[in-house]
């Protein structure tokens, strides 16, 4: 039986020339979603920065300028309106308001009387101001316990050139991800929170798998150069690499068009984190391996011959 | 080590035999769970608010507020005992955080004031510095009356949303001072309407001079005012009524109260006990004609004129009332006033039509994102990736069996999750079979690539798996509602992919390799 060979195999690319330019690209693009971060910041959502959302469906196609001036006559301060999926699904964000939950009960109170009642409420969510302190911090030590946890996994598992290089292409991806919900405006919300940590997971699990690779490459070919040891490691694991990361994207392309609305920005924030996780642990993670003294602590470990390896 | 034990293949065989039966419920339609014989598994997966819709609201209660009322009454009973006759002279009675502290004038009268204090709070401490004198709660009691306050809360919240036990209604405690309510299928103003109310309720005597009046005019001592909840002058402007402070008869004597309707009107029938009813008795006889008020958390629900003396100790409200209100006053009567206010902090609610529709859409996308993937596994690996599409057939049909055993739930994000493992999922087998097709490539022999592989990639899918796991873990641990959701099936999917990569997959790949002894491996 033959197969359609998908992916090649075989191949000896020579990732790590690359190493410089790519190092460059990452940074610069880390250093950009930084500035973006400070200058425009993030497009909180109610999760984040407490308030209103009401996600509403009107019989005919909604009258987006006809809901904003009633709504805005309300005195509610500031009202967003989005489109969301269909052309009778609007979203409404409006910001949270004075006088506590009660304050809250009556402006939902005034906007369902003002739309009427042929308006179907599809979700109505709240988030007063103490809660949504409480979620920025849950959300904060969540990713940062993630990547300390990781780090230490890795650390344990592995000598700590590679915890470092497995944190540094992990933060990458965390910065690149918040970067580009910055530049693009996306609301950032607790999926997004749960979309980090699982882009996270992800991101590490890549760079394992080239790294338990590297390792047992670097027990096998005692002398041969390390860059040539982590060229070949790349190239050992990168039809699985890619393999992985298109079904991994076939699953989410499906759920970015099929899985509804609300689940949209989530499934956009794992594409966009397979993407870069999978960039990531080709050229951010094994390449600085290359930088650290990677050789000399390998060396000291136990001998062994080309078969198993004895692990604690 | 191509063999596998017989023991090993039958422990597979079974687990999956038993995922595939605590899944099968999950075929039923929900309706007709009930039908499934009890020795048969019979539970379905448990549908996240977000699916089936209904209101998720997390809760306040103002406990220290409720706290302070108290140690305000005990301020009042140690006022009053101290000036009981032989008055006892004190100065600075204060409350402090957890009790009161009062000042004797006299060093005499040190042993008197101490023996007084104690017969007021005779399981508190009590200490003295100098003349001054704290009488306090320990920490211990503290926390037991805010337990109790709290508990108390949701005793009267279930009475109220829930008084026939027919929803799945779930209240739960979080902390010290909040509850987390989960409605499916709730009309969420309802809840919020019902949620808000104290429900205080008391019976007062109206100052018949003015009825109505400028609610900033000064009045004479005893006597308050206080808005009409329903009624409204001409120009729209709310009602005011001059009320005696002086409470007839509480709300805490009602033992019933039922909505009815009396002239074509909704109106709320009550009933008192026996010391209410006395007490009600008495105001209503020597009243006659004059008009009394009934008031529910400060606002005067209707003011009627005594026409008769009540004497059996039920009579009606017929207030401005919608068929609707008179059933929920009723309710709200019924359950009893809340220890404490309550706030609504956080609230999200799915109506019907947007659960039905991402149902359908999760629907969807794991059978689109099962096809594709399926497609894409066939063309990459032929043979081994149909073993591959088995073996992921089953871990879905496993996480369907954890998800209605653990009945943990299921949330949007959840199918997220889902859809996700079904994409990640195959990764244990790619690592296996990349790892053997480049044994077979070393030169080694079928079998050997087959053992080689399994045994060499099996640390890389543990390490990778395990990170993965961290992220899961962490997710739940602080992830609220959905997000949890998601953590979960991200979990159980984890385990569940490495056993059909590492088990099923494997026993497919060793019986084929068996009875085929192929030269080549077509990878």
């Amino acid at each position: 039986m033959k197969l359609i060979n998908l992916i090649p195999v075989g191949t000896k690319i020579n990732f790590l020339s690359l190493r410089k330019i790519a190092i460059l690209a990452s940074l610069v693009l880390c250093v950009a979603s930084f500035g973006l971060l400070v200058t425009k910041g993030l497009n909180f959502g109610i999760d984040f920065r407490g308030g209103i959302m009401l996600e509403i469906r009107t019989a005919q196609t909604a009258d987006l300028s006809s809901i904003r001036s009633n709504l805005g006559s309300l005195g509610l301060g500031e009202i967003e309106l989005q489109r969301f999926g269909k052309d009778t699904d609007v979203l409404i964000r409006i910001e949270s308001q004075p006088g506590g939950a009660s304050g809250q009960k009556i402006a939902v109170d005034k906007v369902k009387k003002i739309l009427g009642p042929a308006v179907d409420y599809r979700r109505t969510e709240f988030v007063g101001p103490k809660v949504s302190g409480e979620l920025i911090e849950a959300g904060v030590t969540a990713v940062v316990l993630a990547l300390f946890a990781m780090l230490m996994y890795i650390w344990f598992r592995f000598e700590w050139q590679f915890g470092v290089g497995a944190v540094a292409a992990l933060g990458h991806d965390v910065f690149l991800t918040i970067g580009v919900f910055s530049l693009l405006g996306l609301e950032f919300n607790l999926s997004t929170i749960a979309a980090i940590l699982t882009i996270a997971g992800y991101s590490i699990n890549d760079t394992v798998v080239v790294y338990d690779r590297v390792r047992e490459n670097l027990r096998k070919y005692k002398v041969r150069p390390l860059e040539d040891v982590l060229n070949m490691s790349l190239n050992d694991t990168l039809s699985r690499t890619l393999l992985t990361s298109i079904t991994t994207l076939i699953a989410l392309l499906i759920l970015y068009f099929f899985g509804g609305e609300v689940i949209k920005d989530f499934s956009f924030a794992m594409i966009w984190g397979v993407l870069v996780g999978t960039y990531s642990s080709i050229y951010v993670a094994t390449p600085l391996l290359a930088h650290m003294n990677l050789r000399a602590s390998a060396v000291a470990l136990p001998e062994d011959d080309d078969n198993e390896t004895v692990r604690p | 080590m191509v063999q596998i034990s017989k023991w090993k293949v039958i422990l597979v065989l079974a687990i999956c035999g038993l995922g595939v039966l605590l899944a099968s419920p999950n075929l039923v339609a929900p309706e007709k769970v009930g039908s499934i014989p009890s020795w048969l598994p019979n539970k379905q997966m448990s549908l996240g608010l977000d699916l089936r819709g209904g209101a998720h609201l997390l809760i306040e209660a103002k406990v220290d507020e409720a706290l302070k009322e108290g140690l305000q009454s005990l301020q009042q009973g140690v006022r009053s005992a101290l000036r009981r006759s032989p008055a006892i002279g004190y100065r600075s009675l204060g409350l402090i955080r957890n009790g009161i502290s009062v000042t004797v004038r006299d060093e005499k009268d040190r042993e008197e004031a101490r023996q007084r204090l104690r017969e007021i709070g005779d399981q508190m401490v009590l200490e003295r510095d100098e003349n001054r004198f704290t009488l306090k709660f320990t920490e211990d009691q503290l926390r037991d009356r805010r337990s109790n306050i709290l508990e108390q809360a949701i005793t009267i919240l279930r009475l109220r949303i829930d008084p026939d036990s027919v929803k799945e209604t779930s209240i739960q405690r979080q902390g010290t001072d909040r509850i987390l309510l989960q409605v499916p299928g709730a009309d969420p103003e309802r809840l919020k309407r019902l949620i808000g109310q104290t429900a205080k309720m008391s019976f007062h005597l109206v100052d018949p001079e003015i009825s109505t009046l400028d609610p900033r005019r000064r009045v004479r001592p005893g006597t308050m005012v206080l808005k009409s909840r329903d009624e409204a002058d001409g120009s729209g402007q709310p009602l005011y009524y001059l009320v005696k402070k002086r409470i007839e008869v509480s709300g805490e004597n009602l033992v019933d109260s039922q909505a009815t309707v009396e002239q074509g009107r909704p109106v709320v029938s009550f009933r008192f006990d026996p010391v209410g009813a006395r007490r009600f008795g008495n105001t209503t006889r020597r009243n006659v004609d004059k008009p009394f008020a009934i008031v529910l958390d400060k606002e005067v629900i209707s003011a009627p004129v005594i026409r008769e003396p009540i004497l059996g100790g039920s009579g009606i409200i017929s207030g401005n009332f919608t068929t609707e209100g008179a059933r929920d006053l009723a309710l709200l009567l019924r359950s009893g006033a809340l220890p404490v206010p309550l706030t609504i902090i956080e609230e999200r609610s799915v109506g019907p039509s947007l659960g039905a529709d991402s149902i359908a859409a999760g629907k969807t996308a794991s059978i689109f994102g099962l096809i594709a993937v399926a497609i894409f596994m066939l063309m990459a690996y032929g043979g081994f990736g149909a073993m591959a599409i088995v073996a992921l057939a089953i871990n879905l049909i496993l996480i369907a069996a954890a998800l209605s055993l653990l009945q943990a739930t299921l949330t949007l994000p959840g199918i997220a999750g889902i859809v996700l493992t079904i994409g990640m999922a195959v990764d244990a087998n790619v690592l296996v079979f990349e790892r053997i097709r480049e044994e077979q490539r070393a030169g080694r022999t079928p079998i050997s690539a087959v053992d080689a592989g399994y045994s060499r990639a099996l640390t890389t899918i543990i390490d990778a798996n395990l990170t993965t796991f961290i992220a899961a873990l962490l997710l739940y641990m602080f992830g609220s509602g959905p997000v949890k959701g998601f953590a979960v099936t991200l979990a159980i999917g984890l385990c569940t992919s490495m056993f059909t990569a590492l088990m099923v997959t494997r026993i497919m790949v060793v019986t084929w390799l068996r009875k085929r002894r192929p030269k080549r491996l077509p990878l």
